[in-house]
């Protein structure tokens, strides 16, 4: 075998900006990586959304006809703002499922080898999990759509309120990789048993004034609840006026718990990712 | 002084209560191939993402292309290539599209990551396979084009963590012919290993690590006559005849031989490989002694290991 050619490595960039197009550059690169995983694997994306398409179903139409809404007023029209939540929240795990490969299969040793910005790791990851959430929140409007719900306030705050969705799926992506960089691969798939209660324990699916006090307590102030009771009022869908404090400032809650989880989140993945392993 | 492509001065790494690294020293000349031998738990990958600046070392100073590993790590990741015990290959995307991401990732642009991937491929024997998915690749062909990965930049110094473990013959081969390939570019290579045949097949020096600490560091043939080179395994029909046997051997070999009483086998060390073969069968035909079953082969590393850890330590343990 010819030995092996040398070839002049690129220049360091010198500048902050061309640091910065250094890091979109290899962001988008992974994020085309994303793309192409799932147009070659598209199952993976289709089970991904027959789940909430499914949950929909069952809550609508099974546990939906002996559901209640305080106020009075259509349970599919109050439970869409809470499925929209839901998923958000389960998108957490998509993110960790796939750190946690990342490390397992040695991808993160290599990059963490390279001259290669930890921020672009971070930010490819980001635009991958930003673009699946948009797609899935789509294919679940339309299948709310479908079954009769609707935003009653006009597009404006309608978009107001899938931003707010997007913003809890983007401080959940924090949140992901930083989990994803703690636990080991085999435990990924148990990130779902705190999410089941947390996604539950809120105004999701059951308004808390029908819930014991110490109970309803939790679920008011739970991020999630913030977002969803902020949507449900900015789509005008019925049953979550509740009188309580979180629930009447759920707006500002609903920026202010992902502004937080960011803030700690962020860091902390940050360090993680530049010690894992020592 | 940059001579040396790699130093490692007295590094130390804890986890908990374990002393991965517990004073391991160094050099590894440039241009040559450095074979860290050890068993598993013995510190090898330990040093290796040391070295490779993916963990720190508590205490100890480590140079890697002339850089410190921890005050300049964004220098030494410009010169470095690593290949994990653990495949990187992405087995949706082909053998091509692999290479060709890893270019883009070290902003070669499109058209220089398409070219180099082409060259890798090239290079690395992978031009047939280059258009199907990495998923179907045999586990040789995995750990060459990761190997290719790793030498995207053509990096002065190469890290490979157990690059054959797993492997089967045929693929092992396939991979030593790339080290070679690598080695004989000029390129500085460590690779870690548990098999004394593959330090000897492609190391110009090498480095025994026992708990965190290299015990010995030398040229293979130097290493292996220190262990008593290659020996000489014997298996009797008779097991009756072994106490004769083995006084005719050690008088052969100058050393008294290991006998195994319940197998009837014999092992003795020898220098002189033919030479020693013939002559112990001839001493054996001549004493009626019949054989069943004989083998020259090199030392394994359980034996090179036990010699040298049994061995007392003349050098002073450092504070």
């Amino acid at each position: 075998m010819t030995p092996l050619t040398a070839l002049p490595a690129p220049a360091i960039p010198k500048s902050r900006i061309a640091s910065l197009r250094w890091i979109v550059a290899d962001a988008g690169v992974l994020l085309r990586r994303n793309l192409v995983h799932w147009t070659r694997k598209p199952f993976v994306l289709v089970y991904s959304l027959f789940w909430p398409i499914m949950v929909v179903l069952i809550f609508g139409f099974i546990f939906g006809s002996a559901m209640k809404v305080p106020g009075g007023g259509d349970y599919r029209q109050f439970l869409m703002p809470g499925l929209f939540g839901q998923t958000m929240l389960f998108g957490a795990v998509t993110t960790l499922t796939i750190v946690t490969n990342d490390v397992a299969r040695g991808v993160t040793d290599r990059f963490r080898s390279m001259p290669m910005s930890s921020a672009a790791v971070v930010l490819g990851r980001n635009f991958a999990d930003m673009f699946h959430s948009a797609v899935e929140l789509f294919l679940l409007v339309l299948c709310g759509l479908a079954i009769g719900w609707r935003w009653h306030h006009g597009p404006a705050q309608a978009l107001a309120a899938f931003g707010l969705l997007l913003l809890l799926r983007f401080s959940l992506i924090w949140v992901g990789i930083y989990m994803g960089l703690l636990v080991p691969q085999e435990a990924a798939g148990a990130a779902f048993i705190p999410l089941y209660p947390i996604s539950l324990l809120a105004n999701t699916f059951v308004s808390p004034s029908q819930m014991p006090v110490w109970l309803r307590v939790i679920a008011e102030w739970n991020p999630l609840s913030a977002t969803v009771g902020a949507c449900g009022r900015l789509f005008g869908n019925p049953g979550r006026a509740g009188g309580s404090w979180p629930a009447h400032h759920s707006l500002l809650l609903a920026i202010a718990w992902p502004l937080l989880i960011i803030v700690v989140f962020m860091p902390l993945s940050v360090r993680r990712w530049r010690n894992l392993g020592g | 002084m940059s001579t040396f492509a790699l130093t490692a001065e007295l590094l130390c790494k804890r986890f908990g209560k374990v002393n991965a690294l517990d004073g391991f020293s160094l050099e590894v000349p440039e241009g040559t191939v450095c074979g860290l031998l050890g068993p598993n738990g013995a510190g090898k990958t330990t040093a290796v993402r040391v070295l490779s600046t993916l963990i720190r070392a508590d205490s100890g100073r480590a140079t890697v292309a002339g850089f410190d590993v921890s005050a300049q790590a964004a220098q030494v990741r410009y010169r470095i290539g690593l290949a994990g015990q653990r495949s990187t290959v992405d087995e949706i995307l082909t053998g091509r599209e692999n290479l060709e991401m890893w270019g883009r990732l070290h902003h070669l642009g499109p058209r220089g990551a398409s070219e180099r991937a082409g060259q890798l491929l090239e290079q690395f024997g992978l031009t047939e396979a280059a258009d199907r998915r990495a998923g179907g690749y045999s586990g040789g062909m995995r750990r060459r084009l990761d190997l290719a990965a790793a030498f995207m930049l053509a990096p002065a110094v190469m890290f490979l963590d157990e690059p054959t473990t797993g492997l089967d013959p045929a693929s092992r081969n396939e991979v030593w012919r790339s080290v070679r390939a690598l080695a004989a570019g000029g390129t500085t290579v460590l690779l870690t290993t548990q098999y004394l045949e593959e330090a000897d097949q492609l190391a110009h020096q090498i480095a025994v690590i026992a708990r965190g600490r290299v015990i010995a560091d030398d040229t293979p043939e130097r290493l292996k006559s220190l262990v008593g080179g290659d020996r000489i395994d014997l298996v009797l029909r008779d097991a009756r005849s072994l106490s004769v046997a083995a006084s005719l051997l050690e008088r052969i070999a100058g050393t008294e031989p290991e006998v195994d009483g319940e197998t009837g086998r014999i092992n003795i060390p020898v220098t002189d490989r033919t030479a020693a073969l013939l002559e112990v069968i001839s001493a054996l035909n001549q004493a009626g002694i019949e054989i069943e079953d004989i083998s020259l082969r090199r030392p394994t590393l359980d034996e090179a290991f036990l010699y040298l850890t049994a061995r007392p330590q003349t050098e002073e343990t450092p504070a």
